[in-house]
């Protein structure tokens, strides 16, 4: 879909994200994590794909590295006493989940969501809490993957959840498409 | 003075993230927040830690800062009064 040579993800973000054409210049103002969340969330959260009016969408995302990738950076600031000027845009983003809020706002869903911290890739935890959000009625579709992004090394992989799906959701499966990344 | 407006214009779009905003798409009476440049809470958090560590001016209330972030010709005036670096 979409390819440059960027190994700064900044760049790389940038260059994506005029690639989609895409109108939403608080993008620019977000983290890397949100950043990476959000450019992958656009690919799947199409009026094409979803139809209109459709917000019932929920969210779970996990990752292993939260969001230590701003945490430092927030760190940094804070470290000289005599030069105290910790971010507020920087401070705001010290939450892995906050990359979900983003979603939301952008996509107007009022849904239910989740962000699961875990030490590697977890289709079974993901499975699992979706399908429970699904059968419950908390949710038409779910929106459900991993988000990673610790100093330059980042991974996005993203799936869509419904009950009209055309891959069967189980574990396997979820794997099988992680490992194809 | 005029040199003071530029420098803060360029702080705002370098600080703020104003990936699409342009010096000169910033007139000195423009309003900065609401209609004008869109800028929001956080943004206006932002500019109260630039105006103390670039000009050593430290708001005891953030109320003020509504006030002052009127457009860049008011903050310029402001900063040229109470800067002290």
């Amino acid at each position: 879909m979409f390819r440059s040579e960027s190994e700064d993800f900044p760049e790389f973000a940038k260059s994506a994200y005029r690639f989609m054409d895409t109108s939403y210049p608080k993008f620019f103002k977000m983290d890397n994590l949100s950043k990476l969340a959000f450019l992958a969330s656009e690919i799947l959260l199409t009026e094409e794909i979803l139809g209109e009016n459709e917000n019932n969408i929920a969210l779970v995302f996990s990752n292993s590295a939260s969001s230590h990738d701003t945490d430092r950076k927030h760190q940094k600031s804070i470290e000289d006493e005599n030069g105290f000027f910790p971010s507020p845009a920087v401070f705001v983003y010290t939450l892995p989940n906050i990359c979900l809020g983003e979603i939301s706002i952008r996509h107007k869903l009022y849904s239910e969501n989740s962000f699961f911290i875990f030490a590697r890739f977890s289709a079974a935890h993901l499975e699992l809490y979706a399908n429970n959000l699904l059968r419950n009625g908390k949710a038409e579709k779910v929106l459900s993957g991993w988000v990673n992004f610790d100093d330059n090394t980042y991974e996005s992989f993203l799936y869509l959840v419904e009950d009209e799906g055309e891959i069967v959701h189980n574990t396997e499966e979820i794997n099988r498409l992680y490992n194809i990344l | 003075m005029s040199e003071l407006k530029e420098e803060l214009k360029s702080k705002i779009i370098e600080q703020l993230n104003l990936e699409d905003v342009s010096v000169g798409e910033i007139a000195d009476d423009d309003a900065l927040f609401g209609d004008g440049l869109g800028l929001d809470s956080i943004d206006a958090l932002e500019l109260i830690v630039m105006l103390d560590k670039d000009y050593g001016i430290r708001l005891s209330d953030p109320k003020e800062g509504r006030k002052i972030f009127e457009s860049v010709q008011v903050m310029a005036d402001y900063i040229q009064e109470h800067r002290t670096k």
